[in-house]
């Protein structure tokens, strides 16, 4: 498949993006700057850019309690991200969504969602609107391994399935949720085997391999919008880090984790377009200090944004 | 004027907003070609074609948070759930989504689809279809709840839910639905959060909501023969409610009786009492009394039913109680 050479550099700053961000989350986090919990992106960046690569600004997302590499991909800024990630006035959200929260509809960012299957019901609704307005936007539910044994997960693609709508249902296949290995709580091997029962395609790629992801992406996304219906996508991939940042790993083989990192996703892909030359070292370089600058004066930002008002906690109730 | 029923009036209440506005639509259990379980979506699919109204399988979890994300982007989505006992399903959708997304967003969305249900018992439908879970709703920060007693205040409280840009749930009450009652052809709408005084009184005010406001106005009727003189307010709304209607017929008849189907522990009726007790404590020449069902599931046979639900017998002697302390 022949992808035009600014969606295979796009991909690339977008992986940068999320795994720089993330990694400077981590440290900030671990330095008490930062309230509440965070779940990190890191391991998993080619899902988000390889999928978000192929949608429109005006499509939909709906994203999940690890969300920030789907805000990001979606084409958020990093420094409303990072200032409501501080709890700042200035955040996406007026510090009222924090890390699991984050919204913005003018990027069709239908929300990161803290009850893990959340985002379903919301996406599939999406696709329901879109197609009633045709519209012509496509709607992506990204959701983990976990979601995937919720009822909301069943209902939805039984229903976009049988409304046939403009909808991509993507499993992040990490697993494990929080603690417990996927395969001690589901029998089957492949989460995509499910999309049969529902009456649409389902199709496996490699996780880490941003490439297949946005083949497989492409070729969904391309279906929903002609009106074809929707398709399941599982990506096998890992976290890098355990559920939440403070969480001791007690429960994950150390190789296990050793192995794929070594299979991480950003470097490989690099250096192929490198020798592709579609981008050269130096640049590739320039692109990654880059974001590097974006993440810092990002930090910058957020920590020099005031806190909301105390009193701003009893606005935007009511529409 | 001409007289319809509630159940005509849900109807017609929708097909003006349909024609109204392109972007309402419906959805849920054989609401389409079968007309709704009580006839409330009769006709619709007849007029705005598969489309716009159309049926859903029995997942209400899925078609209901289905509704949060149409409304999240341009649609204004009227989902009505066959019997609102089910709402149990669908209640992320409801509590941890629809009512939440606005607020932790910092208000950059909003979501203005309305949920209809049939609530309510007497009809010897058992612990299952024959709840009334507005209380627990109403406890919901960003969520309207609106109970509807006669078909003219259901066509227009309605017309203001689709209107409306938050989520509203609005309950109907079974044993309602046929009975008629005068609605102007003109159109109206009703504000939601406003009461209404059903009928005007001295000595005591009974504040009631949805099918409770019959038996009030039964029950008044009849004290009226004992020369007690009752106001009858219909809270119309739960959430918000109406402070300040409930305020002023207590400062003036100095004695309150509430009225609820459901049960009593953390309910309507409590928070009413409340904000009476915080408020015009002062005012007041004898104690609250609340009319509610007893807290035991709503049980099968009438004997049993009628002894936990509330009747207008109850209403009566709570009055007198009220009125001869």
């Amino acid at each position: 498949m022949e992808i035009p050479r600014e969606t295979l550099i796009r991909m690339l700053e977008l992986m940068l993006k999320i795994r720089h961000f993330e990694n400077r989350v981590k440290e900030l986090f671990a330095a008490g700057e930062m309230p509440g919990f965070v779940h990190l992106y890191l391991g998993q960046e080619a899902i988000a850019a390889g999928v978000c690569a192929t949608l429109n600004q005006d499509d939909y997302i709906t994203s999940t309690h690890r969300g920030h590499g789907h805000i990001i991909a979606k084409g958020a800024d990093m420094k409303y991200m990072m200032a409501e990630l501080y709890g700042k006035a200035t955040g996406y959200n007026k510090g009222k969504g924090g890390s699991q929260h984050i919204a913005w509809p003018g990027l069709g960012i239908l929300g990161a969602n803290g009850i893990v299957s959340g985002g379903i019901p919301i996406a599939t609704g999406a696709a329901m609107s879109a197609r009633l307005r045709k519209s012509g936007q496509v709607a992506v539910a990204f959701f983990g391994d976990g979601a995937a044994n919720e009822g909301a997960f069943h209902e939805s693609l039984n229903i976009a399935a049988a409304f046939c709508l403009p909808v991509v249902y993507v499993c992040e296949n990490n697993l494990y949720g929080v603690g417990t290995r996927q395969s001690c709580v589901r029998k089957i091997e492949n989460i995509a085997d499910r999309a049969a029962g529902y009456g649409m395609p389902g199709v496996v790629v490699d996780g880490n391999d941003v490439l297949a992801v946005y083949e497989a992406a492409y070729e969904a996304v391309t279906r929903a919008r002609s009106g074809e219906g929707p398709t399941l996508i599982e990506c096998k991939t890992y976290r890098w880090r355990t559920h939440f940042e403070g969480e001791p790993d007690t429960y994950r083989p150390p190789e296990e984790v050793e192995a794929w990192m070594r299979r991480e996703p950003i470097a490989p892909y690099r250096r192929h377009l490198i020798e592709q030359g579609i981008i050269s070292a130096s640049e590739a370089e320039a692109l990654e200090q880059g974001v590097i600058a974006q993440v810092d004066e990002a930090v910058a930002f957020a920590r020099n944004s005031p806190f909301p008002a105390p009193e701003s906690a009893l606005e935007d109730l009511w529409a | 004027m001409r007289e319809i029923s509630f159940s005509q009036a849900i109807v017609e209440a929708t097909a003006e907003e349909m024609r109204r506005d392109p972007n309402v639509c419906v959805w849920g259990l054989d609401v389409g070609p079968y007309g709704g379980a009580f006839g409330c979506t009769r006709g619709l699919y007849e007029e705005f074609g598969p489309e716009r109204v159309f049926d859903m399988p029995i997942s209400e979890l899925g078609y209901v948070g289905m509704g949060v994300g149409a409304a999240a982007t341009g649609l204004r989505p009227i989902v009505e759930l066959q019997f609102s006992d089910w709402i149990t399903l669908p209640s992320d959708a409801l509590i941890n989504q629809a009512a939440k997304m606005r607020y932790m967003f910092g208000g950059v969305l909003a979501v203005p689809m309305v949920l209809r249900a049939p609530v309510g018992g007497y009809l010897a439908a058992a612990g299952q279809h024959s709840n009334s879970y507005e209380s627990m709703f109403a406890h919901i920060p960003g969520l309207k709840v609106v109970l509807p007693s006669t078909p003219y205040d259901a066509k227009g409280l309605l017309k203001s839910a689709i209107r409306d840009n938050n989520t509203v749930l609005f309950f109907e009450h079974k044993k309602l639905y046929e009975i008629k009652g005068p609605v102007p052809q003109e159109e109206y709408t009703i504000p939601l959060g406003k009461a209404d005084i059903k009928r005007p009184g001295s000595d005591v005010t009974v504040v009631a909501y949805a099918f409770m406001v019959r038996k009030a106005l039964a029950a008044a009727e009849q004290l009226a023969q004992e020369g007690i003189s009752v106001e009858v307010l219909d809270l119309r709304t739960v959430s918000p409610l109406d402070e300040e209607a409930i305020l002023n017929s207590v400062k003036k008849t100095q004695r309150l009786v509430i009225v609820q189907e459901t049960w009593r522990r953390c309910s309507v009726g409590a928070e009413v009492a409340a904000i009476v007790a915080e408020q015009a404590l002062d005012y007041l020449d004898a104690p609250i009394v609340r009319v509610t069902a007893r807290d035991v599931p709503i049980p099968f046979s009438p004997v049993l039913e009628n002894y936990v639900l509330p009747q207008e017998a109850d209403i009566v002697a709570a009055v007198r109680r009220v009125v001869h302390a």
